[in-house]
């Protein structure tokens, strides 16, 4: 393995957090557009949306690599940014979401995962590219 | 049945996340015990995973819909070993420590089967 492992210690937990947030995010969108699209198009959407960064996110930590740490900040950012407007959206204007999508109060209904996970994510990203690389033990 | 492992397995998963949990605490990797431990909460899953399907078979409903009530079986049963698989790779304290989230997910999946089945 040449490039930096992201997945190796804390990353690995990490890994674990975004995939159990990647397989809930795109099996309630998967089935929320599935069977009932037209009851809240745009919460299903953002559903959607937050279920595909989610699994960009996994990819990413687990291939490594300076280019996929790079683009892990730049998602963990956005999801962040995501969370936060998604979050007060929900609290501000009820009336727009018939139905809670993953990142609704904030990740409420999810332990506050979703708020907590990109905040972990950027620091660990960040540590991961300024620490020298160890060798690779086998 | 299905009700009583549903408690045995939110009990027990409680009890893997808190001894794997003390195990990252001690700054150690997952051992032979722990995966014993694992495979135990595995068969529970397994178990009620089969109950609940011989349940629907038999035309029982679930409460919430039979596809999320499906997903939220397999996802339980898939939950601590995908973690154990991760811990044999991680042979660290975080290993460890992804046991234990593993372990609280399935718990927290379980108080959700509760109420997908009948509330």
């Amino acid at each position: 393995m040449t490039g930096r492992r992201l997945s190796r210690g804390p990353g690995m937990l990490l890994v674990w957090l975004y995939g159990v947030m990647s397989v809930g995010a795109v099996s309630r969108s998967a089935l929320q557009i599935v069977t009932e699209f037209g009851r809240a198009p745009l919460a299903y959407t953002l559903s959607a949306m937050a279920a595909v960064v989610y699994v960009f996110i996994t990819y990413t930590l687990v291939r490594g690599g300076e280019r996929a740490r790079r683009a892990a900040l730049v998602c963990c950012a956005a999801e962040l940014v995501g969370v936060l407007t998604v979050g007060t959206w929900t609290l501000a204007d009820p009336g727009a979401f018939p139905d809670a999508t993953v990142w609704s109060d904030y990740g409420y209904g999810y332990l506050f995962i979703p708020v907590l996970l990109p905040v972990t994510g950027i620091l660990w990203l960040r540590k991961a590219g300024t620490a020298p690389t160890r060798p690779s033990p086998a | 049945m299905l009700h009583a492992l549903t408690v045995a397995l939110s009990v027990a998963a409680l009890a893997l996340a808190a001894w794997c949990g003390f195990a990252a605490y001690r700054d150690q990797p997952t051992k032979d015990w722990h995966f014993i431990g694992m495979a135990v909460v595995t068969v529970l899953a397994l178990a009620q995973l089969v109950v609940g399907i011989v349940r629907l078979a038999r035309g029982e409903k679930a409460d919430e819909g039979t596809a999320i009530f499906l997903a939220y079986l397999i996802g339980a049963f898939c939950a601590v070993p995908a973690a154990g698989f991760m811990s044999l790779a991680e042979r660290t304290r975080w290993g460890s420590a992804t046991v234990a989230a593993g372990a609280v997910v399935l718990a927290v999946l379980e108080v959700r089967l509760f109420d997908i089945w009948e509330r």
